[in-house]
């Protein structure tokens, strides 16, 4: 049988890649925000699991917001990577220093 | 192992590979597309934890629309990858050791003795004919009415603020405005003009 | 009574705001009168007391007039305790310091030769210095009145305050600035020990009140105190000890007499108040004053007794060789507070008060006196430069006469009774260090006339002064000076014979003093000689008299009859004079050790201090730390989003490391 450990480590072992993929690839907004994505369906997995194992589908409720936030937050994070590639001709994270005193 | 187990398995490897690949590889597009993959395989692994609904909806939501939104972007700019991956080795071991670290750190938190079968025994099947769509609706249009609605409006907002972003006016650009093509009037654009015939 | 009390000691005050304050609208005649008649009412009126106490019985009075503030059960007030002692003093005082104010009418009249034209501080001068010398009337009546130790502080250092402005009065001249510093550091020195002693007296008796800590001193007697270590002090030895240490500084005694003669530098007038005739008597005054205290520990008794006797003989050596006519002047008042300490030490308060007193007149008269030859002289202080002044200032010469003779002991001038007294009760103590003290004053009596005649043979006999010009301009001062001269000498000459029956073999001070049986001196003394009269037919018999007509008669020989003889002296005994001449070297060692280690503290302080730890840790220190630092934080505020995002995950991964190991 499926342990729910099982499903919770492999949300642990998703978030962390994930959290590795934004070290790595600091300077790349698409791949953030790819890795953002990964994030929240680590913690997505996490709510259908608990949902699954404690027969109660309020998770699941929770999963279903999160999708839609998470599409919202994809589509205006992706509006504004266009605005930003239109100024300054790049989606460098390097290049967004306008915060730099 | 049971069947179902190796199953989960499976899909996991698929998924940690896949997930894998989208923070490694070279090209954004290829990215996109291990991500798409990884939406898959987890979709397979909810359908075992019996979340038939989210399952359908993430790979209508996440594949059918986010993830083509992402290639449309992709495919729109013009992104020189070369640059977006200097420093990549540089911090790929800071960034192996923090993923180990911190997957560390969690699984021994969420390991099989804080959360194994004796912890949490594994639930009953559902029958056959079990909807898990229907009692979800049931729960989300009356518990969960107004968190709903709200949902719907946050969604509305991004759709207004994706246009809103990305919208811009062109002074140099060639183009007619149907609006203004429709309320023209006969006297803007005919002039009568009365004049003698011409005599013989 | 009270109301009379507190006229005594605001007459002069009074007088000192108006003269000080408006000297200018004054006008110098307004100033030296408003000041004199403020002194003189104080005098008339101490007299008065005088004879309230001496002839009517009057009560002693003791209570506070003013209550500064009570501070967990410590009262800090403004009283008097009027008894006998404070009633002689303050007619001593009142009544010097009224001849003073006459006197300086005439000594300061041409004051404005002693400022440059263009001086500001030579403006009004003349009646600053009158607004000066009252405030120290003010000063030292508000000390001898006190009934607690705090106005008795507060008075301790009004004298020494007003005592620093008028040694360096004459401002604009370098050594006079140097004295007055001099005296300021050395009283310090002195007042440190004071305040000392004055704490831990509010320490262990939880009280400043005269009457409650004497009350209660003897309970207290045997109290052993551990300041540091192991080692147990007795508190009365302690507390002694520290008390006089401040009338060390004030009353200048060994090794803190250097700053006495240095303040002849100021004008002759307040040499003779206060550097001679008053505030140097502090000292004194305030050891009799604690007599309760000092009974109780004759360690501190020793120890007045020591530095006393070590005081009176060897400062009055020092005497001998100087020439200048007020520095003479000035070492025998050292010596004879020498001689004031020595009675104390022996449980002699009585004698050392009586002392005190006749000194008082004495030795302000030989000042004054002093000052009329160095007015006649102009301005000329070295007695080589002088001699023959006697047909020239007969007044000043006779009174002079008095003076020195009522000064070396002249059996029937008030010097006599007092200085016997004191030689007599040394002479029957058995407390330690009393044979020490005894040869010393002995011997004391010798060197006092010694130096007396010297000075004296050389200013007033033999050939006339050198300076053709100074002798033509020789002549006697004017009445404003020679009145109080001659108001100076009727009691040096007599009050010693008047007042020894009543102050040393009466009970004029029973009450006031306390003396333990065993230590009681004066008594033993009384045994011998019983009165007066009794004193003046011993005197055949008594050494001191031998001496002090020896020492005349060898100053005689020596200045008048064969002045070559002084020479030969001076050369065959050449480190003798060096060494006198020198005053021990103390200057020299206190300018080295103490002058040029504070220079020496000070430079390091100034280098490691101010420049290394204040300029360069504190000030610049902070400014280059904090920019070091924001040097360092600066690296984190990137601006790159991407640091933030990385910083947030290392926090998040730490915090959750926290979580799950701890």
């Amino acid at each position: 049988m499926i342990e729910l450990s099982d499903y919770l480590i492999l949300g642990a072992i998703l978030f962390a890649i994930s959290v590795a993929g934004i070290f790595i690839n600091r300077k790349n907004v698409i791949i953030l925000l790819m890795c953002v994505e990964l994030m929240l369906l680590a913690v997505n997995m996490n709510f259908v699991a608990f949902s699954h194992f404690l027969g109660d589908t309020v998770g699941q409720v929770f999963v279903f917001f999160i999708l839609t936030v998470a599409a919202a937050e994809a589509a205006i994070g992706l509006a504004i990577l266009v605005v930003l590639f239109r100024s300054k001709r790049s989606i460098n994270v390097e290049d967004m220093d306008a915060l730099r005193g | 192992m049971t069947f179902e187990k190796f199953i989960f398995y499976v899909l996991a490897a698929v998924l940690i590979i896949s997930a894998t690949m989208v923070i490694t590889r070279k090209n954004p597009v290829h990215a996109a597309l291990s991500l798409i993959l990884a939406f898959v395989a987890s979709s397979g692994i909810w359908l075992l934890a019996e979340a038939e609904f989210l399952a359908i909806v993430l790979v209508l939501v996440y594949v059918g629309a986010v993830m083509v939104l992402f290639l449309f972007v992709l495919m729109m700019l013009d992104i020189d990858v070369a640059t977006l991956r200097a420093g990549f080795i540089k911090m790929l071991p800071l960034g192996i050791l923090m993923a180990i670290a911190m997957a560390a750190e969690l699984i021994l938190v969420v390991g099989p003795e804080n959360f194994g079968l004796d912890k949490f025994a594994a639930p009953a099947r559902h029958a056959a004919d079990y909807s898990n769509t229907e009692e979800l609706g049931g729960v989300l249009y009356t518990v969960y009415m107004y968190p709903f609605e709200i949902a719907a409006v946050i969604l509305l907002v991004a759709i207004i603020a994706a246009i809103g972003l990305t919208m811009r006016r062109r002074p140099d650009s060639k183009y007619l405005d149907p609006a203004n093509q429709v309320v023209v009037k006969r006297k803007d654009r005919v002039r009568m003009v009365s004049m003698d015939a011409e005599k013989g | 009574m009270e109301n009379i009390y507190l006229l005594i000691v605001l007459a002069p005050l009074v007088g000192a705001i108006l003269a000080g304050f408006l000297g200018g609208s004054l006008g110098r005649k307004g100033a030296h009168w408003v000041t004199s008649t403020g002194v003189g009412i104080s005098a008339v009126l101490s007299l008065y007391v005088l004879k309230r106490f001496m002839f009517d019985d009057q009560e002693v009075f003791n209570g506070a007039v003013y209550t500064w503030m009570v501070s967990d059960g410590l009262h800090m007030e403004v009283g008097f305790l009027v008894d006998q002692l404070t009633a002689v003093m303050i007619s001593v005082v009142t009544f010097v310091s009224f001849c003073v104010h006459i006197y300086t009418i005439g000594y300061m009249a041409d004051d404005e030769h002693n400022w440059p034209k263009t001086s500001l501080a030579g403006k009004n001068s003349y009646q600053r210095f009158f607004s000066y010398i009252s405030l120290f009337t003010f000063s030292m009546l508000m000390l001898v009145m006190a009934n607690n130790f705090m106005q008795l502080f507060f008075g301790w250092e009004a004298v020494g305050l007003v005592s620093y402005l008028l040694i360096g009065f004459w401002s604009v001249r370098p050594t006079a600035i140097f004295a007055n510093l001099k005296a300021f550091l050395v009283n310090r020195v002195g007042d440190f020990g004071f305040i000392l002693g004055i704490a831990a007296v509010a320490m262990y008796f939880n009280s400043l009140d005269y009457h409650e800590v004497f009350a209660m001193a003897p309970s207290l007697a045997d109290t052993q105190i551990q300041i540091w270590g192991d080692s147990s002090w007795s508190l009365m030895s302690l507390i002694g000890i520290l008390l006089f240490i401040g009338a060390m500084g004030k009353s200048a005694q060994v090794p803190l007499h250097v700053w006495l003669p240095d303040s002849m530098e100021g004008p002759t007038p307040i040499s003779a108040l206060i550097h001679a005739a008053t505030m140097v008597t502090a000292g004194i005054f305030m050891v009799a004053r604690m007599s309760p205290l000092y009974e109780l520990s004759e360690t501190a008794l020793t120890f007045v007794l020591v530095i006393g006797a070590t005081t009176a003989f060897f400062t009055g050596l020092i005497g001998i060789v100087q020439n200048d006519i007020k520095r003479v002047v000035a070492y025998s008042t050292l010596s004879q507070l020498g001689y004031m300490m020595v009675a104390l030490g022996v449980s002699a308060y009585a004698a050392g008060i009586f002392h005190l007193m006749t000194h008082a007149f004495f030795k302000a008269l030989l000042f004054l006196a002093a000052g009329s030859v160095i007015i006649g002289m102009h301005h000329d202080q070295d007695i080589r430069n002088m001699g023959g002044v006697k047909k020239y200032m007969p007044i000043t010469y006779w009174t002079s006469l008095v003076g020195s003779l009522a000064l070396i002991g002249f059996p029937g001038f008030s010097g006599f009774f007092s200085k016997d007294a004191i030689i007599e009760a040394v002479h029957h103590s058995n407390i330690a260090g009393a044979g020490y003290a005894y040869v010393l004053v002995v011997a004391g009596v010798f060197v006092t006339a010694l130096y007396s005649f010297r000075m004296f043979f050389l200013v007033f006999h033999g050939e006339g002064p050198r300076d053709e010009h100074a002798k033509a301009h020789l002549h006697e001062s004017p009445k404003v000076v020679t009145i109080p001269l001659i108001l100076l000498a009727i009691p040096s000459v007599i009050i010693g014979y008047m007042t020894i029956d009543a102050m040393l073999f009466g009970d004029w001070f029973k009450g006031v003093l306390y003396v333990l049986p065993e230590h009681d001196t004066l008594a033993a003394v009384q045994g011998m000689v019983h009165s007066s009269n009794g004193m003046l037919a011993h005197t055949y018999a008594s050494v001191p008299f031998y001496l002090a007509m020896g020492g005349l008669f060898v100053a005689w020989y020596i200045y008048m009859k064969n002045p070559e003889i002084a020479d030969k002296i001076k050369t065959m005994a050449a480190p003798l004079h060096t060494l006198l001449d020198k005053k021990y070297w103390f200057d020299e060692a206190y300018q080295f050790v103490f002058a040029g280690g504070s220079r020496l503290l000070g430079k390091f302080l100034w280098l490691a201090g101010d420049r290394g730890v204040i300029d360069g840790l504190a000030v610049n220190g902070s400014a280059f730390s904090v920019g070091w630092l924001a040097g360092i934080i600066r690296h984190l505020q990137s601006g790159y989003l991407y640091h933030y995002a990385i910083a947030m995950i290392l926090g998040l991964t730490l915090m959750l490391g926290w979580f799950v190991f701890a």
